[in-house]
């Protein structure tokens, strides 16, 4: 149960208090009870229908989102994974490895988030140190030398602001990631299957083709971060969520976010397998129209796709 | 339209009237009382203790630029408040106002001891140079004349980081610079960055860190999460020096560390060299 569904739950879980007793009790209900489900039903209906991005917020980072080690195992089979960024070490916080999908070997790439607090500690809570990024790279460039296509899977708060990872250099690993996957010469997709966050976020998304679940976010600071720099109170992140527009709809509006993947009333995570399925086949759609462009095209277009964004918002 | 070759346009800095007004300054390092006279004679560095006081844009370049050689472009470049984002408009209008600069970077050719060269410089007094769409855009831009004309290209950055005001645009120069950056690669065209102080968050994890050769200017603070937040996630105080630009050239991620008052001859000595 997210936040903004605590008032919804709390309903619900009256309907079958009351049906509890009028069974126990054998006191007929029936009417009441039909009108109190009638009305959850309205408020459902009205809940799920005026999502805010706020409340997209608290459903991409629920913990029982399926993550990237879900759509690993779902959409993919035979899959290895490879440690190490080869000069410091391995960062928990993102996976790799090769995989294939429908029998095709491909790169995979994807911030690893855990489902509780042992291995959200493990994993970071799927913020990277440098090591991650350079890992992600090296892969990246093992996947170019054989021609694997790459696949990546976003899910982060974003980077980790700690001593290691300064003194290693994140800002460094970061912009090399951006540089080199600029002119990877093999088709990369992105998924941004929950949090979008900054640097950590863009640093495996840089991509030929992204595509959005419904309820993930994109956005360049946490809606938390911004209001308490912005607003000087953290505690207005709803309006800086708002402000930001971090929503799977304005990144197709604003021409980021190719395909939205869409997801059940109330998340992914209430139907996980549905929404996985619809993620393989828009890779497998986008992979295949990739497939016939050459390596000249395919990087000039690359190229276009980050060119050209916010141009049309200058004024002369 | 623009015209990338337009009359040189210099900013006259108003140091006799700054003078005038308040004559002395205080360091913020050491504390000494200096004449403002004197340090601006030493290229606003700290006499007694080396300080490197922030430049602005225009005062970068007259230090560094050989005289009147310099042509700015994309100067009317201008954002609009892309998301309607609260208060932005006026943030911008007060810095225009203030700065007297359209956006936080300005770019434009000049020659450095009779060297041509793109120069890009970031300028911390408009919204503490924040990355936004048209510092993005005029970075880009410079990339593409450097390659057009076959110059070399030498930023000075500094920045608080990507522009909120902007959201997910913000983001998105970073990505854009450094596909820019790769060009340069390409070109096998030189490409130097001057960090100054200060350089953070998306601008060092972008084309600020992708320098063939990196300069920092002493102490500078150059980092990608800033000190504060670090020190909220971990709980803990930063060791002295962290993020400072002796740090880093420790590490290794910067190739030296140059004083204000030999920049001018390092730089013009590494274009001739390329």
């Amino acid at each position: 149960m997210l936040p903004f569904e605590q008032e919804l739950e709390i309903l619900t879980q009256k309907i079958r208090d009351l049906e509890e007793f009028s069974s126990k009790h054998h006191i007929d209900l029936a009417k009441e009870i039909d009108l109190l489900k009638a009305k959850e039903k309205e408020i459902r209906q009205k809940l799920y229908a005026e999502i805010t991005p706020y409340e997209r917020m608290q459903i991409a980072r629920a913990p029982n989102r399926p993550n990237t080690m879900d759509y690993i195992k779902h959409i993919f089979t035979n899959f290895i994974e490879l440690h190490g960024d080869r000069l410091f070490g391995d960062d928990q916080s993102i996976v790799g490895g090769l995989a294939r999908i429908n029998g095709q070997p491909v790169t995979v790439i994807g911030h690893r988030k855990g489902r509780d607090t042992r291995d959200n500690l493990k994993y970071n809570f799927g913020m990277p140190h440098p090591e991650g990024y350079r890992k992600a790279l090296r892969l990246m460039k093992q996947a170019e030398k054989f021609k694997r296509p790459i696949i990546t899977f976003i899910d982060t708060p974003g980077a980790f602001p700690g001593i290691g990872a300064e003194e290693r250099g994140q800002g460094e690993a970061i912009a090399r990631n951006l540089m080199e996957m600029s002119a990877i010469k093999i088709p990369i997709i992105g998924v941004l299957i929950g949090e979008g966050g900054s640097g950590g976020a863009l640093a495996l998304a840089v991509s030929d083709r992204f595509i959005m679940l419904e309820n993930a976010v994109y956005s360049v600071i946490s809606a938390e971060g911004c209001a308490s720099i912005l607003f000087k109170d953290a505690s207005r992140a709803k309006e800086a969520a708002e402000a930001l527009k971090i929503t799977a709809q304005d990144m197709a509006n604003f021409g980021i976010a190719d395909e939205v993947i869409e997801e059940p009333s109330g998340g992914a995570h209430r139907d996980p397998k549905l929404v996985m399925d619809r993620v393989k086949d828009s890779i497998w759609r986008f992979l295949s129209e990739l497939k016939d462009l050459n390596v000249d095209e395919l990087l000039e277009q690359r190229f276009v796709r980050y060119r050209r964004i916010g141009v049309e918002n200058l004024a002369l | 339209m623009f015209n990338p070759f337009k009359k040189t346009q210099y900013a006259e800095l108003n140091i006799t009237d700054q003078i005038q007004d308040r004559p002395l300054e205080k360091c913020p390092l050491c504390k000494e009382i200096i004449l403002r006279k004197e340090l601006v004679q030493n290229l606003k560095v700290c006499p007694k203790c080396n300080y490197h006081f922030r430049l602005g844009a225009w005062e970068r370049i007259k230090i560094l630029v050989d005289v009147e050689s310099f042509e700015e472009i994309n100067e009317g470049l201008v954002s609009r408040n892309i998301l309607d984002f609260p208060a932005y408009q006026e943030k911008l209008n007060e810095a225009r106002i203030k700065t007297g600069l359209n956006e936080a970077v300005v770019t434009g050719k000049g020659l450095i001891m009779n060297q041509a060269t793109v120069i890009c410089v970031m300028d911390s007094n408009f919204m503490m140079a924040s990355m936004g769409t048209v510092v993005g855009e005029k970075i880009s831009r410079a990339v593409e004349h450097a390659l057009t004309e076959r110059l070399p290209l030498i930023i000075f950055t500094a920045s608080g980081g990507a522009r909120m005001q902007e959201g997910i645009f913000s983001l998105m120069q970073m990505a854009k610079t450094a596909a820019l950056i790769k060009k340069m690669d390409e070109a096998g065209l030189l490409y130097v960055t001057v960090l100054t102080d200060p350089t953070t968050g998306g601008v060092t994890a972008s084309f600020a860190s992708l320098g063939d050769i990196i300069i920092a200017e002493p102490n500078a603070l150059i980092g990608f999460a800033g000190p504060r937040v670090i020190e909220q996630t971990i709980g803990q105080k930063l060791p002295d020096g962290f993020q400072r630009a002796e740090f880093l050239l420790e590490k290794g991620f910067i190739d030296m560390i140059v004083q204000r008052g030999k920049l001018k001859e390092t730089l013009a000595e590494l274009l001739a060299m390329h």
